[in-house]
């Protein structure tokens, strides 16, 4: 109930700095009504961090405290942060195209790392509907978790090199968006986009969290009724009450 | 102290044990340097014949001929512990979990090595470049990048190899994650390639160092989780 509660909250704060972001604040100067989909875009980003932040302390702490409920929370983080980068990334190509003239710029550095970190994580997913056993299959993803996690920064910075040891930064440049010289109202509307979205973000962690304890408990069930067809089927092993590990 | 001696040993013995397994030629890693060439043959047909673009892409034909051959090693590496059902047994004995690792990482790294530095004089004759006379820095860059890659390979070879889909999986997870490193080798091969005319040479061999670090620590403290399930 308070899960609806929340959802609902999270759709009006949307709306309203979606409302806010499209019509109440001036288009940029340069840019136009291109601009726009910074709101979206950067909040967006800045969430799929979080959400990989998210994966890779509960992560962390499945493979400290062994408690399968953390292991549900990583998977919420990683799946809400793939969509949240997919969106990012979406965005930024709907940016780029009217401002740089292309949808992919590969001298940005945010957008190749962007790229690389939805693959990590599309990666983790997978590897996650590999493994049936939830232990191991919780154990596999922290540690997954945890090596993507740690390599973000080194992707990041290498790809800045790569583009800043070869020449220098050109025009368009994403950061530019949000220094201090950009007029208020334009941060305020990011702002207000940023905390509507936080209330989207963590309403879906809280949903999908919730669908992954369900998911689990109903493979636990289906073991036990495997195990006890298995015993129903062979009464020779009916002593047996419990099988060995 | 002695603790560590007693890891080097055990680490080593494992490394050995692989290298003398490869060497038997019971293992496939003659193949995997066939494939590996053959790869960069191909590269050849697709962006030739002009020998001025592909000495201009060598740097980074040879660094994906190396991943692309790094994959099958590593994959190699822990397969034919696999199959034997002996993964079971290295996970049972007595040692520290990290030794383990050290030792299939160190196996791992010798393999990259040799393949790495095979496919230098391949890629010097194909695509006409002279490597003589930068052979130090070609070389440095080959050894740090086959630590690196193993250094992660390794861990995630442990966590494929008794997968569903791994010859899939393997390399869906490792190339995003050696991304920095395929960009760093590229880098500093191009750069002493050309006689490192900006001077950057030096800043991608520490990248590498960097990354090698990293993963060799990362891979360190997660192995025995994998080795454990």
């Amino acid at each position: 109930m308070k899960t609806r509660i929340l959802g609902f909250v999270a759709l009006v704060a949307v709306a309203g700095a979606a409302v806010n972001g499209l019509f109440l604040v001036p288009a940029d100067l340069n840019q136009g009504d291109a601009q726009r989909i910074m709101y979206v875009h950067v909040a967006s980003a800045w969430l799929a961090y979080a959400s990989f932040g998210v994966t890779a302390l509960a992560g962390l702490g499945y493979l400290i405290w062994r408690d399968l409920r953390l292991d549900a929370l990583a998977l919420a983080g990683a799946e809400v942060g793939v969509i949240f980068t997919a969106f990012a990334i979406w965005g930024g190509m709907m940016w780029g195209r009217p401002v740089w003239g292309v949808f992919w710029q590969w001298e940005d550095p945010r957008l190749t790392t962007t790229a690389l970190l939805l693959a990590l994580y599309i990666g983790y997913l997978l590897l996650r509907r590999l493994t049936d056993d939830p232990a191991r299959r919780a154990a596999r993803a922290a540690v997954v978790g945890l090596i993507a996690a740690v390599d973000i920064p080194i992707v990041h910075f290498s790809v800045l090199w790569w583009r800043g040891l070869h020449q220098g930064p050109t025009i368009g440049d994403p950061s530019k968006i949000l220094n201090p010289s950009a007029p208020l109202l334009f941060v305020m509307a990011l702002l207000a986009m940023l905390a509507a979205f936080t209330l989207v973000w963590i309403y879906l962690l809280i949903r999908r969290y919730q669908l992954a304890r369900l998911d689990w408990q109903l493979e636990e069930e289906a073991r036990r009724s495997l195990v006890q067809a298995a015993r129903r089927a062979a009464p020779a092993t009916a002593g047996i009450e419990e099988p060995a590990r | 102290m002695n603790d560590l001696r007693r890891g080097l040993a055990v680490a080593v013995a494992i490394a050995r044990k692989d290298a003398i397994s490869e060497l038997r030629g019971r293992q496939a890693a003659g193949s995997t340097l066939f494939f590996a060439a053959l790869v960069l043959l191909l590269f050849g047909f697709a962006l030739g014949p002009d020998s001025r673009r592909l000495a201009d892409a060598a740097p980074g034909l040879l660094w994906l001929a190396i991943v692309f051959g790094g994959l099958l090693t590593m994959a190699r590496l822990h397969q034919l512990e696999a199959d034997d059902g002996a993964f079971e047994q290295l996970a049972l004995y007595p040692v520290d979990r990290r030794a383990i690792y050290a030792g299939k990482a160190l196996a791992g790294a010798a393999a990259m090595l040799v393949l790495g530095g095979l496919l230098l004089p391949v890629v010097a004759i194909l695509y006409a470049i002279p490597i003589g006379a930068a052979w130090l820095p070609l070389l440095v860059a080959v050894v740090l990048g086959a630590i690196g890659f193993a250094a992660i390979g390794t861990a995630y070879a442990g966590l494929t190899v008794r997968m569903r889909a791994r010859e899939v999986m393997l390399p869906l997870l490792m190339l995003p994650i050696v991304a920095p490193l395929l960009l760093a080798a590229v880098k500093a091969t191009a750069a002493a390639l050309s006689g490192d005319p900006l001077g950057e040479l030096g800043s991608w061999l520490q990248l590498l160092v960097a990354f090698d670090v990293i993963m060799l620590v990362v891979g360190v403290g997660t192995y025995g989780f994998l080795l454990e399930d």
